[in-house]
């Protein structure tokens, strides 16, 4: 199955795919895009991201791969929706892009063994994950600065549920600016796979429902612009489109 | 220990590097490899909600870990929320504030983000009660003391902050916004006092009052 969520008509609700590109509520109407607003598929809970998780990845960034999994966090400030926008700002020269394949936790678990992490996931999502390089630092690289700014972490528009997926790691990934393909990859080129993933984040703190572990993203980074349509898009999952702002759209008042 | 409940439920952040004390004693080493420079930005991080316990809580320690660094603290609880706020307009965002003792597991190292370190379940005992901004007054008279079991370890005066807290919230609520009810902590010091699994820890803040808890081997622990 495929869940999203929306706001419409003053109400959150749960949909799924309809005919025609629209969207299905619970009671069988189906709305049309563009007259609702497309929310993150999952309400998060605690948002862990992967640093350098492509071996092909970390070689463009000129690093070797690390040895433990490079882990941060995102606050709830960071996620916004398929469809939104995502703030560029004036001074940065270099913001990219970073698509990845989003892993809903569905159980709680402490400790959970790496033969038993599947059966915690709920289901997968996209995420596009951007950074703006101009303000890396090297304190707790990479700092919030640079990834967890309002609304630049994109995610959705469907959760797909772990059934629907044969193999997550397995799956192709790519990217397009404005209809122009920059980023392609595998999932299969993780350095950490989904079941390594949950069984070191358990090993020292509980993952529960709506926690979600953003996996990394291949080479094929470039720098994007205000204007610029980014659609991230994982081959079952979904295609999520974002556009980038400038500071002054970002800021306008209605 | 009585169990008390967390006085905040929203999402808490951190930040290193954000009194004198803790750049001084950091010293040359912030020019050299791997930092190459004096941090620009507030240094932040993230306690996650499975940090956070309230006073009178039981610790228990990731596997094959036997102390923590007690990182005794401020979090300034925010009453609306805060985005792109001049420095001037931040008191009027600010609630109050509430005792925090950030836990970490001892790393030497600032470069790469301490996850396991700082995220563990439980690592952000917090006090039972949010006190009114005006009842804290001015934040640079507040000592922090922290003991264990019954002995001072450290204590730190807030009179040092690099930021102080209208220009710490300007200039993190610059790209991110603070929502109403989340937390943000004014800083730790650098290699704070250590509590090993088995001893009672309390910390108190001038005004502000105290979160106390104890340190529990986990399961599996060395």
């Amino acid at each position: 199955m495929k869940f999203g969520r929306i706001a419409w008509q003053g109400a959150i609700h749960e949909v799924t795919p309809g005919s025609d590109a629209k969207v299905r509520l619970a009671d069988g109407r189906e709305i049309a895009e563009g007259q609702f607003t497309w929310l993150p598929p999952v309400e998060v809970g605690t948002v862990f991201a992967l640093g350098l998780n492509y071996a092909d990845h970390a070689k463009e960034l000129a690093f070797k791969a690390p040895e433990t999994p490079l882990v941060f966090l995102k606050g709830p400030n960071a996620i916004t929706g398929h469809k939104a926008f995502s703030r560029r700002p004036a001074d940065a020269t270099y913001m990219h892009y970073e698509c990845e394949l989003a892993v809903v936790i569905g159980k709680t678990g402490y400790r959970i063994a790496k033969e038993d992490a599947m059966d915690h996931v709920a289901g997968y999502s996209v995420a596009n994950d951007y950074a703006i390089r101009d303000y890396l630092e090297n304190y707790y690289r990479p700092n919030l600065r640079v990834k967890n700014r309002d609304a630049c972490t994109p995610l959705g528009p469907w959760l797909v549920t772990r059934d629907e997926i044969a193999d997550p790691m397995k799956l192709a990934l790519s990217t397009r600016v404005n209809g122009k393909t920059t980023q392609q990859g595998t999932t299969a080129d993780m350095i950490f796979d989904i079941p390594t993933l949950i069984a070191y984040l358990s090993s020292f703190m509980t993952l529960n429902p709506g926690d979600v572990i953003l996996t990394g993203t291949p080479e094929g980074l470039a720098d994007v612009k205000a204007g610029d349509v980014v659609e991230t898009e994982i081959e079952g999952v979904g295609c999520l489109i974002n556009t980038i702002v400038d500071d002054q759209t970002w800021s306008a008042t209605a | 220990m009585e169990a008390h409940k967390p006085a905040v439920s929203g999402a808490v952040y951190g930040v290193i590097l954000n009194d004198r004390d803790s750049l001084g004693r950091m010293g040359a080493a912030l020019a050299d490899a791997p930092y190459k420079g004096v941090p620009k930005a507030p240094v932040l991080y993230i306690k996650p909600a499975g940090t956070v316990v309230g006073s009178g809580a039981v610790v228990s320690l990731p596997a094959g870990e036997s102390a923590v660094e007690v990182g005794a603290t401020l979090g300034i609880v925010f009453g609306q929320g805060a985005a792109r706020l001049a420095p001037e307009a931040v008191p009027a965002a600010i609630a109050g504030y509430v005792v925090v003792a950030d836990l970490s597991l001892p790393h030497v190292s600032y470069y790469r983000p301490a996850i396991r370190e700082k995220c563990f379940d439980g690592a952000c005992p917090v006090g039972s009660r949010v006190v009114p901004a005006a009842e804290v007054g001015d934040l640079a008279s507040i000592s922090l003391r922290t003991y264990v079991d019954g002995s001072l370890v450290h204590t730190r005066s807030l009179a040092d902050l690099v930021r102080d807290v209208p220009t710490l919230v300007a200039d993190v609520s610059e790209f991110m916004t603070l929502r109403r009810g989340d937390t943000l902590l004014v800083g730790v010091t650098w290699q704070a006092a250590q509590a090993r699994t088995g001893s009672r820890v309390r910390v108190e803040a001038d005004r502000v009052g105290s979160v106390e808890f104890e340190i529990a081997a986990g399961e599996g622990a060395a």
